[in-house]
């Protein structure tokens, strides 16, 4: 009798506790790699912290200075903003033409869907080192073909008023990610909606307007917001393509930070710059999200049986 | 007429998207007259295969290669055990707090890596991890965010039923996970593993932020480094990329059903 109640008491235990032991390793890695660090980073900004040395306790002077007294800061800022606003909605627009091309009843359209997601597989480090070579000024390949229909083709990666939408074409070249999201979201729209508003002599134009992109609204929120968290961390391209020059017109934001952390070694200094990108973040996402109820579609039975996907 | 059109578009796109590629494919195997020649040359004279193994020995690549499988398939093991574990738990345990706690999950995902980057290397600072691939191995090991919602959204599509005759046949906890879910979960396992994979492999910035080294440099560093020491090796270079290039293509093409059946789409819609 007593070692069944203790049977009892142990599965108990067993099914209170298990579950806590299944997700463990998240909850270990959420506590040592991102809150900690998270914290850990917040007092770091208030702190004039070397990476050896004594650290002193400095109060808000690193945001102070940040705003005040360092232009580099809102240059970089300026030209991460400047990059966002070429690659949001061209990301967006050419990955949602890509997917309603994809989504024609193409013979290979597999094969095509491949090739646009091609890019999307290869590292940064290969992706700029391929860009390099077509951006060369004297034989590169995209002067070459300019050259062929009598444009002389300007120094890309070496002109400032051209090394930032060098860096936007190369990043618009890895959309396949986005196409890929909008084209699952266009096979999930039913077409009985398109067939009805072909027998009422809607337009193409007009059913794209008014079926496809208000039945895709929850997947364009989703990559809008993917989309500029993404435009405000670029570093890779910036710091291998161009170094941030010519004359820091490629200087982005994310690049200020990594040069403040690992070049001067300010890491104080680096952190405050860091939780500012943060709350940019955080703002841009709220408030698109925010707009979201204005202009986002909901299905009702899509909103109730994901309800509690919703965060 | 219209089709014909459209498909003239998609070509033409394709070609766009393609061009890089056969570029960079090229000129690792072009002579070196022929990579200053005008007009340039689409389709070199010889093709000199040598060019990739003389590319191979200018620098230790076998041991940054080493470096990059060590890390790639570790870390690959980490996250496939780690997310399937954390993932069966969310989907099929009612625990107190569960809910709130998924909604953290899913919050962290939107923290950029910037904020992390900066203590994180104190951290590893602290722990002696640096200039060690640890850095860049052990976090896999404690469940990625998105993962864990991709393989979670999976599970929840497996009916309860199959769990209820398990539990008949008296499996506890860990067998179901073990010998049911995890087999079931396959699939989504390729993907995240594929993911995963090519996120590890590609990786530029944790290599170039933890490794001081040279003995210790993964493919992608080494590149960037050969490609700052060497810039007028265009050739040796190119040979780099194409080699660089080659394991994700490949493991793309042998998981793309699994990538383009929408698993991806379809779990962040709503």
């Amino acid at each position: 009798m007593v070692t069944q109640n203790e049977n009892i008491a142990k599965r108990r235990f067993r099914d209170k506790v298990s579950p806590y032991l299944f997700i463990s390793p998240w909850i270990f890695g959420f506590l040592f790699f991102t809150l900690g660090p998270l914290v850990f980073s917040l007092i770091m900004s208030f702190y004039d912290w070397p990476v050896v040395g004594e650290r002193t306790f400095v109060g808000l002077d690193n945001y102070k200075i940040m705003l005040t007294q360092d232009p580099l800061f809102w240059d970089s800022l300026w030209v991460t903003v400047k990059f966002g606003l070429f690659f949001v909605p061209f990301n967006i627009t050419l990955g949602l033409l890509l997917a309603v091309l994809l989504n024609q009843k193409l013979a290979a359209s597999g094969v095509f869907r491949t090739i646009f997601y091609l890019p999307s597989v290869i590292s940064g480090v290969a992706l700029v080192t391929i860009w390099g070579w077509i951006y060369s000024h004297e034989y590169g390949l995209l002067n070459f073909f300019l050259s062929m229909v009598g444009v002389e083709g300007p120094n890309w990666l070496g002109d400032p008023s051209w090394s930032l939408l060098a860096i936007v074409v190369t990043s618009l070249w890895g959309l396949g990610g986005t196409m890929l999201i909008l084209l699952t979201g266009l096979q999930a729209i039913p077409k009985e909606l398109y067939e009805a508003a072909k027998i009422s002599g809607v337009p193409a134009w007009a059913r794209l307007l008014h079926v496809t992109i208000p039945m895709l609204s929850p997947m364009l929120l989703f990559t809008l917001i993917t989309s500029i968290i993404s435009a405000f961390q670029q570093l890779t391209l910036a710091l291998l393509l161009t170094g941030g020059g010519p004359l820091e017109s490629t200087y982005f934001f994310a690049m200020y930070i990594y040069d403040n952390a690992f070049k001067h070694f300010e890491m104080g200094f680096a952190a405050a710059n860091s939780w500012v990108m943060f709350l940019i973040i955080l703002v841009l996402s709220m408030l698109v999200l925010k707009s979201s109820s204005a202009w986002v579609y909901y299905e009702g039975e899509m909103k109730s049986d994901k309800g509690d996907d919703d965060a | 007429m219209r089709k014909i059109l459209v498909y003239a578009l998609m070509i033409f796109l394709s070609a766009m998207f393609i061009m890089p590629f056969y570029w960079t494919f090229m000129t690792a195997v072009k002579s070196i007259p022929e990579l200053y020649q005008f007009p340039p040359a689409f389709w070199p004279e010889e093709f000199l295969w040598e060019n990739f193994s003389k590319a191979w020995l200018k620098q230790p690549f076998d041991i940054y290669l080493k470096n990059s499988v060590t890390v790639v398939v570790i870390s690959t093991f980490g996250q496939l055990f780690s997310c399937s574990l954390v993932a069966f738990g969310f989907a099929r345990f009612d625990f107190k707090g569960r809910d709130a706690i998924f909604v953290l999950l899913l919050a962290t995902m939107m923290i950029p890596w910037d904020v992390k980057m900066i203590p994180l290397y104190m951290e590893f600072n602290w722990l002696g991890w640096i200039n060690t691939l640890k850095p860049l191995i052990v976090p896999s090991f404690f469940a990625d965010a998105f993962f864990v919602f991709l393989l979670r959204q999976y599970i929840m599509t497996v009916p309860k039923e199959i769990d209820e005759a398990a539990r008949m046949d008296g499996a506890n906890n860990w067998q179901l996970y073990w010998r049911i879910h995890l087999p079931l979960m396959m699939p989504a396992l390729i993907l995240v593993g594929t993911f995963h994979f090519m996120n590890a492999w590609n990786d530029y910035l944790g290599p170039l932020i933890y490794l001081n080294d040279q003995s210790k440099y993964t493919l992608t560093l080494g590149l960037s480094m050969f490609k700052g020491l060497h810039e007028a090796d265009i050739t040796s270079i190119a040979a780099i990329t194409v080699i660089l290039v080659i394991p994700p293509l490949i493991l793309f093409f042998f998981a793309q059903k699994y990538i383009m059946d929408g698993s991806v789409g379809s779990s962040v819609k709503g």
